[in-house]
């Protein structure tokens, strides 16, 4: 990296006199490389170590503490564990609840974003129109999509109950009855994403080249089988890109749940935990610290898990 | 009404002016400056020294608390000459943040609650000591003082009203249907039960926000269990698993078999609680009096009954009331510190509340003082109410610490509110002292 530039800076001043300037410069531009390279390098390096391994490191100290955000955190070993795993009633159903959105994005969001995208890509009539349509939810910040789901699920003044003609304090409770309003919510994080989804996949399509596709035809392939053993397969770094959103925006997802009910009953998620006791008039921070690391590991379980396998079968090709 | 409408904007003018003669450049001549402010005069508190900014923080965030507060700021910028600069937060999201508030960049002034939800914060050391302010307001009790005072005796917060928690009901609704507010437990399952064979919805009930629901259960913990198993209860005293801790919810859960909620209370705010008793479709509901009032037309609120809450052991009678003290504090991070405190001694006066009462009719005032010629039928029998108590209670998420009530107390009630068999009482009570139990090991500071 560093010696590439040398030569051309010698070849665009071919009229230098003395070889010792020449040096000099050459040298000169050596050092300014050095200082550039180690800046830009330096400065990521930095606010990488600083920004997530910092932090991330610090969340895992403060999580075997007892910390409420002055003084000195007072170590507890691993009470906010034990804690959290015996005695705290909300941990056990937002670990479920987590779990049951990365599957609901993983196995119905998302195929359904990619089929989207499959069918608009056979330039349809209208296909710009669909395209916008499907992609409009992914425009709306999920407070935005929260609201929209109290106003469709309120049991006293919700769409849904006003279409079933039941407003006169019969309504089905959608936002309050903790069986239900995680599918709604369910439903309202799996529009969102399935748009995301979908102008991914459509760019990842476009990207394919066609040549492929005639060669699986001429070859006497169905479509069905040119698309899952051809077209598919060769969109292999896009899949890993939306795996990754995925299990990412199903761990992280807080935003919506938070609008609807501040993330209770029935709603509860990881990420909620983690802001109530952090951010909250609580201020349990070692506590919330102890579910920070839970959700980092599982995160970063599914996300190692999944790059080791990919790159172990890029290597044995 | 056309007054306090009047101010905002003869303010707005004022501080255009100053604003303009800001931009002009003039600020050099502070004679121009005193000319705009003009009419209020330098009859400040304030001694008339230099022009002081101070900035206030506010969860008045409803649209009459707000215009209320304003009017209270208006009343303090024309006696000082001073400029305030409120920053109004919605009062969820307030409460949600005020630790991260108090300890990052907070105003010179914020607003907060009495008891033990201030001198938790007043323990952690992120208020200022404003005895200096107290020495100089008269007008309060000792018990409002004492709610004013941290642990370590110092006063950390001056009160601005407060409001009581009743049973409240429609006066023409019982006349017409022939109801009797109920005096004792049985009266009021009695009377519930009657309603519901009428056709009505006996008892209006939401708990979205989490709060509302702790006010029913204070109350049947301090009907049956008496004020001081109240207080102990909410410091970690007692037990959550004690049998009459198992009562409080057993009784409370009668209601819910009966069918004499309104259903889907976790699905409610308290806004829509409120418009669902404005609008008559629920016939009694235990709230705070702004919330049933600001939700309620003006010109209905002669038609909203008090009552206090019934009564269940007679030993204890109705002798406690639940009435939180709202008011304001000095952060120990405010960087204007001696503009916050003259605002605070401002507030402190029959004056600033006065100007707050006059906009927001649903509370009352705390300083005796203060002019209640102008208290509408619901002040009058708000503020005896309170009178007439023995013990005053602040609040359940006022009278705990907050890492307690925020994390553990609402979630918990809102089980209970979804499922209430015995058996999840049982369960309940013991989730709820597991987690207390660890909780309060934890020393405050």
């Amino acid at each position: 990296m560093v010696a590439t530039p040398v030569p051309t800076a010698e070849t665009t001043a071919p009229r230098t006199p003395a070889v010792r300037r020449g040096r000099r410069r050459r040298r000169r531009l050596e050092t300014r490389d050095i200082i550039v390279l180690s800046v830009v390098v330096g400065l990521t390096v930095i606010i990488d170590l600083a920004l997530i391994w910092g932090t991330s490191i610090a969340s895992i100290f403060l999580s075997f503490t007892a910390y409420e955000g002055i003084g000195t955190p007072r170590y507890v070993g691993t009470t906010n564990y034990h804690n959290l795993f015996t005695i705290d009633p909300t941990f056990w159903p937002a670990f479920e609840h987590n779990v049951l959105w990365l599957a609901f994005l993983g196995l119905v969001a998302t195929p359904l974003g990619l089929l989207m995208a499959v069918l608009l890509d056979r330039q349809l009539r209208f296909s710009r129109f669909y395209q916008s349509s499907l992609y409009l939810p992914v425009t709306l910040s999920f407070a935005v999509v929260g609201f929209l789901v109290q106003l469709v699920g309120s049991a006293d003044q919700g769409v849904i109950n006003a279409i079933l003609g039941r407003t006169h304090g019969n309504g089905i409770d959608f936002i309050g009855n903790p069986h239900l309003n995680i599918w709604l919510a369910l439903a309202f994080a799996g529009w969102r994403h399935t748009g995301y989804v979908m102008i991914i996949y459509l760019a990842g399509l476009k990207s394919v080249d066609p040549a492929l596709k005639e060669a699986a035809i001429v070859d006497g392939a169905s479509p069905v089988q040119t698309f899952f053993r051809v077209v598919f397969p060769t969109m292999r770094p896009i899949n890993v890109i939306i795996l990754v959103i995925t299990v990412i925006e199903a761990l992280r997802a807080f935003d919506l749940v938070y609008v609807i009910n501040g993330g209770r009953n029935g709603l509860e998620l990881l990420a909620v935990m983690v802001v109530d006791n952090i951010i909250g008039e609580a201020s349990r921070i070692g506590y919330g610290s102890a579910v920070a690391v839970i959700l980092l590991i599982l995160t970063t379980g599914f996300v190692i898990t999944y790059l080791t396998q990919i790159l172990r079968r890029e290597e044995s090709r | 009404m056309t007054q306090s409408l009047l101010t905002p904007s003869q303010l707005s003018r004022r501080s255009l002016l100053r604003g303009a003669a800001l931009g002009a450049g003039v600020v050099t001549v502070p004679g121009l400056l005193a000319a705009c402010s003009g009419g209020g005069g330098s009859s400040g508190g304030s001694g008339g020294a230099k022009q002081q900014n101070i900035t206030f923080g506010s969860n008045y965030s409803d649209p009459t608390p707000m215009k209320a507060l304003q009017a209270v700021v208006d009343g303090y910028t024309k006696k000082s000459g001073n400029t305030v600069k409120v920053n109004t937060v919605a009062h969820n999201d307030y409460q949600t943040n005020i630790t991260r508030y108090l300890q990052a960049n907070p105003d010179d002034v914020a607003a907060w609650f009495a008891g033990y939800r201030m001198q938790f914060f007043a323990q952690k050391g992120y208020l200022e000591d404003i005895s200096d302010v107290w020495s100089g307001l008269n007008g309060f009790t000792d018990a409002l003082k004492a709610a004013s005072t941290g642990a370590d005796g110092k006063q950390y917060f001056v009160p601005i009203y407060n409001y009581t928690w009743a049973l409240f009901y429609r006066k023409s609704t019982f006349q017409q249907k022939g109801y009797q507010p109920p005096k004792n437990w049985d009266d009021y399952i009695a009377l519930a039960k009657k309603i519901k064979a009428d056709g009505g919805v006996p008892i209006g009930f939401s708990d979205q926000d989490g709060w509302p629901a702790m006010g029913t259960f204070d109350y049947i913990n301090m009907r049956k269990n008496g004020y001081q198993f109240h207080v102990d209860l909410m410091a970690g005293k007692q037990s959550w698993e004690d049998q009459k801790v198992k009562d409080v919810f057993g009784l409370w859960a009668s209601l819910f078999d009966q069918g004499l909620y309104q259903p889907g209370a976790n699905g409610r705010t308290w806004e829509q609680a409120g418009t669902s008793f404005a609008k008559k479709e629920v016939a009694m509901v235990v709230f705070g009096t702004p919330h049933v009032a600001l939700q309620t037309p003006q010109a209905d609120h002669a038609d909203i009954g008090i009552t206090p809450f019934p009564i269940i052991d007679e030993a204890n009678g109705t002798d406690s009331v639940e009435a939180p003290i709202d008011g304001f504090m000095l952060p120990k991070k405010a960087k204007n510190k001696e503009g916050g405190k003259d605002l605070l001694k401002y507030i402190g006066t029959p004056d600033a509340e006065n100007a707050y009462l006059k906009v927001d009719n649903s509370n009352i005032a705390v300083n005796s003082n203060a002019d209640t010629s102008g208290y509408e039928q619901l002040q009058k029998d708000s503020a005896a109410l309170a009178a007439s108590a023995k013990h005053i209670s602040q609040y359940l998420d006022r009278d705990t610490r907050p890492d307690f009530a925020q994390t553990v107390v609402i979630k918990a009630f809102q089980s209970f509110i979804d499922k209430h068999s015995k058996s999840d009482i049982d369960a309940l009570c013991k989730s709820m002292q597991d987690q207390a139990k660890a909780i309060f090991s934890q020393p405050v500071s």
